[in-house]
């Protein structure tokens, strides 16, 4: 299939606040539209869904419950990528306002530990160490680097395909069935970023 | 646009816009352009000129910025910092700090897109530092107006200085003029990111041998 495809239907779920100008840019350079929408219907319509977040977990998880998008995420069988705050949630669980989230992965989110010249939010370019095999990484090595910014990581587990390190070792790409996340910003990640998105988007 | 281009296929880790004559000029950065730039980098994207509210700040970012720079209206307005970063997160806020010895003390300077305008904000760097990190402050861009331009080396000992001070990362800025000065500032001032100008839009010195010098000196880039 070719990048071009018209056969994808992208829409990028609105969980409120997100900043998703980069990521519309981002589809666009690989030649796909994408909608934003929070509506049921058009999510289930969707051949891929993308579920972006900047914020608070809480508050997104609120935004999505009050659409009914709790129940309807998890049920989904087209190929999802949470993004940053958008792949957390798609855990049990986050420490960040002790919230409750999709749990379609076992599993949940902690504050990173910081320290002495690691500051909290971590920003900036770090490298990955794939752990497991997956479609994502076509054209990905362990030592690529993408850009993070986050204040909140998942340590290893089970869906864990590839981590990073930051103080903790931390999951920077997990998956499980037609569900994916990366805790880091493909969108704004360089070329590695462009072939994950890629790789997730040719996701039948 | 040309220039964005450029940077994002050199490798450049992110860009920085600045609009420098925007807070002089009473005026804030053109969206439209700040779409376009936005449209065709995959790096991180910073804005800078004239933001001075959060619907200011709310628009660059809709139109495709990541962070937003503040220099001289959080000078104006310091609660400003607070705001934006209670609204957007701290990961969004940048505070540009242009500072300038004379004396022996550093001290805070606005609006210096405009030689005429440009004067000291009656602030000490050191204190300014400090207290754009108890506002919300996500990242400072120091930059040292003495070597801005002569592209002579970055002010370390500045720089040395405001590290002990900033526990958030801390970008160099103004003075660099060969890769040597790269090294020189991450080796002896600990900075988080050294930003420079006239030396990569002059081709003196280009991005990719520049990375492989650094790395061929032990410092870690990404390649």
């Amino acid at each position: 299939m070719s990048a071009g495809s018209p056969a994808t239907r992208v829409v990028i779920i609105d969980s409120g606040g997100a900043n998703i100008a980069s990521l519309r840019y981002a589809l666009a350079r690989l030649g796909h539209q994408s909608r934003l929408s929070s509506d049921p219907d058009e999510i289930s319509g969707a051949t891929h869904v993308i579920l972006p977040g900047v914020g608070a977990a809480a508050a997104a998880m609120e935004q999505l419950r009050s659409r009914g998008l709790d129940q309807l995420i998890p049920r989904l069988t087209r190929p999802l990528l949470g993004i940053c705050l958008g792949m957390q949630l798609l855990f049990e669980h986050s420490a960040e306002d002790d919230a409750r989230c999709l749990g379609i992965l076992p599993g949940g989110a902690g504050r990173l530990p910081g320290g002495s010249g690691l500051p909290v939010p971590h920003m900036g370019w770090n490298q990955l160490e794939l752990c497991a095999s997956s479609p994502l990484f076509n054209g990905v090595s362990s030592g690529d680097w993408c850009y993070f910014v986050h204040s909140y990581a998942v340590p290893v587990a089970p869906a864990t395909l590839a981590t990073s390190t930051y103080g903790i070792r931390f999951s920077a790409v997990a998956g499980q069935a037609n569900f994916f996340g990366t805790q880091f910003h493909p969108e704004r990640s360089g070329v590695t970023g462009a072939r994950i998105l890629a790789n997730f988007l040719a996701l039948d | 646009m040309e220039l964005a281009r450029r940077y994002r296929d050199e490798g450049a880790d992110e860009l920085v816009f600045y609009d420098i004559t925007a807070s002089p000029e009473g005026r804030s950065v053109d969206r439209r352009w700040v779409s376009e730039v936005a449209s065709v980098l995959d790096i991180p994207f910073c804005v800078a000129g004239g933001i001075r509210s959060i619907a200011d700040a709310e628009e660059v970012l809709n139109f495709g910025a990541d962070k937003i720079s503040v220099n001289s209206p959080a000078l104006q307005d310091p609660g400003l910092i607070n705001e934006l970063a209670r609204r957007f997160g701290t990961q969004c806020v940048v505070i540009g700090i242009d500072s300038f010895e004379s004396g022996g003390e550093y001290q805070v300077y606005q609006y210096t897109g405009d030689p005429d305008r440009t004067r000291d904000s009656g602030r000490r760097t050191s204190d300014w530092v400090r207290e754009v990190q108890l506002r919300g402050a996500g990242e400072v861009v120091l930059n040292c107006m003495n070597q801005d331009g002569v592209r002579e080396g970055y002010d370390i000992e500045q720089l040395t200085r405001v590290r002990r001070l900033c526990n958030v990362p801390l970008i160099a800025s103004g003075g660099a003029g060969s890769a040597m000065h790269f090294a020189d500032v991450f080796r002896k001032a600990a900075v988080d990111g050294a930003l420079a100008a006239s030396v990569f839009h002059k081709r003196i010195l280009g991005i990719p041998a520049l990375k492989d010098y650094l790395h061929d000196q032990g410092i870690e880039v990404r390649r």
